[in-house]
């Protein structure tokens, strides 16, 4: 029971942030081909913008990663008879990257899609429509350092 | 269609909004010479320029017609269901519908009386009320069309029948507004019935129709009280005008006083004020739908311009009439 929660964690983390980060860049692609079709020479700008909440879904990769590591399930060493409270502790560190990863990766879609439709209209502000996509991934971040802290400190 | 579809449309529309004219450019436009030299100014933000044409009426409704068309082809390339953009072609449906119905007591076919843009053709919309057979016409539109038809028949009013299809319009503009779910389009829609509800008293008083008469023509509106202004009408132009200072469209007044143009000029103007919050919507179909409105209003614009020039008319009369820019 306990490696079944600890696996729940690790595919959540992977699974809810690569959700968002699906749906983000899907959504930012949109907004990226409409102003690709109208000026093509803005290609690498929106796909910079694009990119931007793609980044959760890594995080996610790598929270997984850790988590799938830590459980040893990666080195072939996996403790089949880990607790019900250790298996605990793996999911609910992997939580934090799973729902901010989610909830972030869809919000910083729509600031990307609105940087945009700033650059369609100002090219020369690429620099400034990069920042605001961008603040929303300190929350990402701060819940993959969460995460990662958490996993690693289980024993 | 939810608002999250709109992001590629959207983006495109951010692109085209560029090439929208400003005040700047028409300020220019108003400073032009002659003929020639607007055509080059306009040429060179790419409007179309007509190969052949008649006289320069004729050069302006063709540069007009397809500047028009290509606003229309772009929102046809950019939504898959354009009936959430009836409100702004809806006006012209009914339009047709008047030519058709006063075209049914001549046994002549004038198609030049039409005009195209509108959501049914007009040649069915003519054939329906040759054939009687209204069927073919949207469910709302049928029963208006049949006494529409009936009154000019039995009266040959064609001021009556005018009363009719154009209040049916305004009430259709407000459904259809109402069933885009579109903030702007309610806007626009609103501010449409109340304008034409407006211009419909002022008529109402200097011709001196009744009471019961402009009862009949008034469009219910939801920031005009109609029976007040029924019953203001009956008392004279002081008291529509006391009770429109009354509503929010009491800065109409002064214009109202000034001429019927400088009232259509500041309904135009309010429109654009009103959607100019669009340009920085991200993503929601509102930013289309002031787009269109927006294209709507500069080729009005363009027109004035146009038609002061080849009218040899003075500068400044031109320019009191021309509108607001959206960009």
């Amino acid at each position: 029971m306990g490696i079944a929660l600890a696996l729940l964690g690790a595919a959540s983390a992977a699974l809810f942030a690569g959700i968002g980060s699906a749906i983000g860049v899907g959504r930012a692609g949109q907004a990226a081909a409409g102003l690709v079709t109208e000026d093509p020479t803005q290609f690498s700008r929106a796909l910079i913008l694009q990119l931007l909440p793609g980044t959760q879904g890594i995080y996610g990769l790598l929270i997984a990663f850790i988590a799938l590591s830590n459980i040893g399930l990666l080195g072939g060493t996996v403790d089949t008879g880990m607790s019900v409270g250790t298996g605990l502790m793996y999911l609910f560190a992997c939580l934090p990257m799973a729902f901010v990863g989610l909830v972030s990766a869809m919000q910083q879609s729509k600031a990307s899609v609105a940087s945009i439709g700033l650059v369609a209209k100002r090219p020369d502000q690429f620099g400034k429509s990069m920042i605001f996509p961008a603040m929303v991934e300190t929350y990402a971040i701060l819940a993959l350092l969460v995460s990662i802290l958490a996993i690693n400190g289980i024993k | 269609m939810t608002d999250n579809q709109y992001y590629y449309a959207v983006a495109r529309i951010r692109s085209r909004e560029l090439s929208l004219l400003n005040q700047s450019f028409i300020d220019q436009l108003l400073g032009a010479k002659s003929m020639d030299e607007a055509m080059r100014l306009l040429q060179d933000k790419g409007w179309h320029m007509p190969d052949e044409y008649t006289t320069e009426s004729d050069r302006v409704e063709k540069m007009l017609s397809v500047e028009k068309k290509k606003t229309w082809d772009l929102i046809g390339e950019l939504v898959d269901d354009m009936s959430v953009f009836d409100v702004l072609l809806i006006e012209n449906d009914y339009h047709n519908l008047k030519a058709a119905v006063k075209e049914a007591l001549t046994s002549d076919i004038h198609m030049d009386i039409f005009s195209g843009g509108g959501t049914i053709e007009p040649r069915v919309m003519e054939e329906a009320v040759k054939t009687r057979d209204f069927s073919p016409l949207p469910d709302e539109m049928e029963p208006v069309a049949e006494k529409a038809l009936e009154t000019l028949l039995h009266t040959h009013d064609g001021q009556l029948t005018d009363v009719i299809i154009d209040k049916a319009a305004l009430i259709a503009i407000g459904k259809a507004a109402k069933k885009s779910g579109s903030p702007v389009l309610e806007l626009y829609a609103g501010l449409k019935v109340a304008s034409a509800d407006i211009k419909i008293a002022i008529r109402a008083v200097k011709t001196g129709k009744d009471k019961n008469f402009i009862r009949e023509a008034l469009a219910p509106c939801d920031t005009l009280n109609t029976e007040r202004l029924a019953e203001a009408c009956g008392e004279g132009m002081d008291a529509i005008y006391d009770y429109l200072s009354l509503t929010e469209y009491s800065d109409a007044v002064p214009e109202l006083k000034k001429s019927p143009s400088a009232f259509e000029r500041w309904c135009d103007n309010l429109i654009i004020r009103n959607i100019r919050s669009e340009i920085t919507h991200p993503y929601t179909l509102g930013p289309l739908a002031a787009y269109i409105i927006a294209r709507e209003n500069e080729i009005s614009t363009v027109r004035i311009v146009l038609s002061g020039l080849i009218n040899d008319l003075p500068e400044q009369s031109v320019r009191e009439r021309a509108r607001e820019m959206y960009v």
